[in-house]
């Protein structure tokens, strides 16, 4: 059973919801990223979504599209987002991990290589956000191949006979992007929200997580009663952001840290109340 | 508008692309989810209104009578005789209304938005060329327009921000990335996504997720359909070759696609080399990049070897881009169409040859396909005929063109 099934089933029979954090590999620097990962589980994370940085991150906003830009001033490559992750494989071998990111990374190396080394790394996930079930044709069999599920994102302008394509190439969940906009949007209305998962749900009996526009604890409690996975990142980018700039590197990521791991805690809290 | 035939072995070059926007391996639709469904909107109103006849002569009557078409098929005696070799006639795309050949392409999208019922009007800029053609047809049906320009593209190119602020457009600064035109891009791709219910985004090139580069193609394609038509009554006959800058490369396809079929006639495509491609201080991607996937479509790209886009470089702002219409990428491996590149150096150069010899003063991405010309022509008989497209005028370029000749006003 892939890890991120497994997750999901031991979740709902413990009656808990899925907390998701995103963060971008090699931000605001390389050595940050092992430590964050292994502290953020301790914070009650369940799954790890792991942002790979590129050049013209289209679908994001100013906080993620910084994040990039902060992780390429170190080169930080797909080969070395894997490489951390083997890493976190030494001493965790039960969080699942997802890939998020753009196509031409997992292009550029080729989709067979990428999936024979991703899982290899211990990857359990990848979503490409500019990579719809249409153009995934290879795509899609190399990661099965590996074992590795496909993610896809289901949006506010999904039309339900698209929604039915999307499904039926997902595995591990459904992303459902709260929003139209870009990632860091601050108006999430949990109303319409509920209304869309409800008909996502008679589509499909994969777990969906919603992410785009989740703050704080009280948005992440309101999208867990709808959800069964909360998706938060740029409240936690932004954290990384207004510390990014300490006199060291190792005094930002220590305040990277611990800020992080209140903000999740807390989150915690709120969606097992 | 392109049709299925039902014979394979009648298939034409120009039955190009397929329903869902493939050129070969290239073109298609990379896009975000949420964007899935505009574009498929957006799809089928193009489908629908080209074959529209109220659409078609609403189109026709603002090219005739706004832009000023047909543009004349110059042949430039002077300077065919002085290179030697073949008969050389400019397709005038600089006498255009605004300059060059950008607005055939704003006036039918904004045509198209205008009958989606869309009320604001987005679009993205390198050298302002195509942000000032956006603004001038939003002036005129007054709507609402938006134009993303890089940081960077906006100091270099004050001037046109001055113009697009007259015509009434608000120029957004993008300080993101490279802070360049692929970041207008990415700006424009984000407000798209964010106000999509009543906001229509036109692209400037033939680049793009479908249906992009088919539109912007269809739209252009009346440059190659008068040219065919005005060398026939020139010279009864079709050309040996045709010639035109590339950068997103849409005043390219639109001089060629109406000739891809004519098999005796060669293409070329002539992309930035600018300090030359063995420094990689270029904007070649045809010549010197390799397939990617950026801004909806898989295409040649300028990337580095994990994938990541990487900076170009063009004294030609409008030639500055790491991508190319996928159209391109595709006429390329098939063989149909040749892409070269001529430096900085030449395609100044140009500028001044046809400046002194003809009276007509090119864009600097223009200056590129003269450039190309200068070397191609002596190599032809003097009965032999190459069309060139001017697709600009130059000056917007004058300022760039005295800095570099050490000149200060």
């Amino acid at each position: 059973m892939s890890r991120i099934k497994g997750c999901f089933e031991q979740l709902k029979k413990d009656n808990k919801k899925a907390l998701v954090p995103y963060v971008a590999a090699g931000d605001p620097n390389p050595e940050i990223t092992l430590d964050l990962m292994h502290s953020m589980v301790e914070s009650g994370a369940d799954i790890i979504e792991l942002g790979v940085p590129f050049s013209d991150p289209m679908a994001d906003g100013p906080v993620i599209q910084k994040a990039s830009e902060r992780a390429l001033i170190y080169g930080t490559s797909l080969t070395d987002v894997l490489g951390i992750i083997k890493n976190f494989r030494e001493t965790n071998n039960k969080t699942p991990v997802v890939l998020m990111g753009y196509l031409n990374p997992i292009e550029v190396m080729g989709y067979d290589k990428f999936a024979s080394m991703a899982s290899d790394a211990g990857v359990d996930g990848v979503l490409t956000v500019d990579i719809p079930p249409e153009e995934a044709e290879t795509y899609i069999p190399a990661l099965r191949e590996f074992d590795l599920d496909p993610i896809f994102l289901l949006s506010p302008t999904t039309t339900k006979e698209r929604m039915k394509l999307i499904c039926q190439y997902a595995s591990g969940f459904i992303y459902y992007v709260a929003v139209k906009g870009v990632t860091g949007t601050s108006a999430l209305d949990t109303a319409a929200v509920a209304k869309r998962l409800e008909i996502i749900k008679e589509i499909t009996d994969l777990p969906v997580g919603v992410g785009f526009g989740i703050k704080n604890a009280e948005t992440a409690s309101a999208i867990g009663q709808v959800a069964e996975a909360v998706v938060v990142g740029s409240a936690l980018v932004n954290l990384v952001e207004q510390n990014a700039h300490a006199l060291s590197n190792e005094d930002a990521n220590k305040k990277i840290i611990k800020e992080i791991s209140q903000v999740l805690s807390s989150m915690r809290t709120a969606l097992d109340a | 508008m392109t049709t299925q035939t039902q014979d394979q072995s009648e298939k034409k070059l120009s039955d190009m692309p397929d329903e869902n926007g493939h050129f070969g391996q290239y073109g298609g639709i990379f896009v975000p989810e949420t964007l899935m469904e505009p574009l498929d909107e957006l799809k089928k109103a193009y489908i629908h209104f080209f074959e529209d006849p109220d659409f078609i002569a609403e189109l026709d009557s603002d090219l005739a009578n706004y832009v000023g078409r047909p543009s004349p098929l110059y042949f430039a005696e002077r300077w065919s005789r002085e290179l030697g070799g073949a008969k050389i006639y400019l397709k005038r795309e600089d006498l255009n209304h605004t300059g060059a050949h950008k607005v055939n392409n704003t006036v039918g999208q904004m045509l198209l938005a205008k009958r989606m019922g869309k009320t604001r009007i987005i679009a993205e800029t390198g050298a302002g060329q195509h942000g000032v053609a956006t603004a001038t047809v939003a002036a005129r049906l007054g709507l609402e327009c938006i134009v993303y320009m890089g940081a960077e593209d906006i100091q270099r190119q004050a001037l046109n921000v001055y113009r697009m602020k007259l015509l009434g457009a608000k120029v957004v600064s993008v300080e993101s990335g490279s802070r360049t035109l692929k970041d207008a891009l990415n700006e424009a791709m984000r407000d798209w996504v964010t106000n999509i219910d009543n906001t229509f985004y036109i692209i400037g090139t033939a680049a793009g997720p479908h249906p992009y580069p088919a539109m912007v193609r269809d739209f252009q394609a009346v440059i190659g359909r008068e040219a065919k038509e005005q060398i026939m009554a020139h010279e009864g006959r079709l050309p040996d070759a045709l010639v035109a800058c590339i950068g997103g490369g849409s005043n390219a396809i639109g001089l060629f696609y109406p000739f891809i079929d004519d098999m005796d006639v060669s293409i070329y495509g002539v992309e930035a080399a600018g300090h030359g491609l063995e420094t990689g201080d270029h904007a070649a991607p045809l010549c010197a990049g390799k397939p990617g996937v950026l801004h909806g479509n898989r295409t040649y790209l300028m990337e580095d070897r994990h994938g990541q886009i990487i900076p170009t470089h063009s004294v030609s702002a409008g030639l500055d881009y790491p991508g190319v219409g996928p159209e391109h990428s595709w006429l390329k491996d098939i063989g149909r169409a040749n892409y070269v590149a001529v430096t900085d150096e030449e395609a100044l150069k140009g500028f001044h040859d046809l400046t002194l010899t003809e009276g007509i003063m090119p864009a600097l991405e223009s200056s590129h396909a003269i450039a190309y010309v200068t070397k191609l022509a002596p190599t032809m008989d003097k009965d032999q005929i190459i069309i060139m497209n001017l697709s600009g005028r130059g000056d917007k370029d004058i300022h760039t063109v005295a800095t570099i000749d050490g000149i200060e006003f």
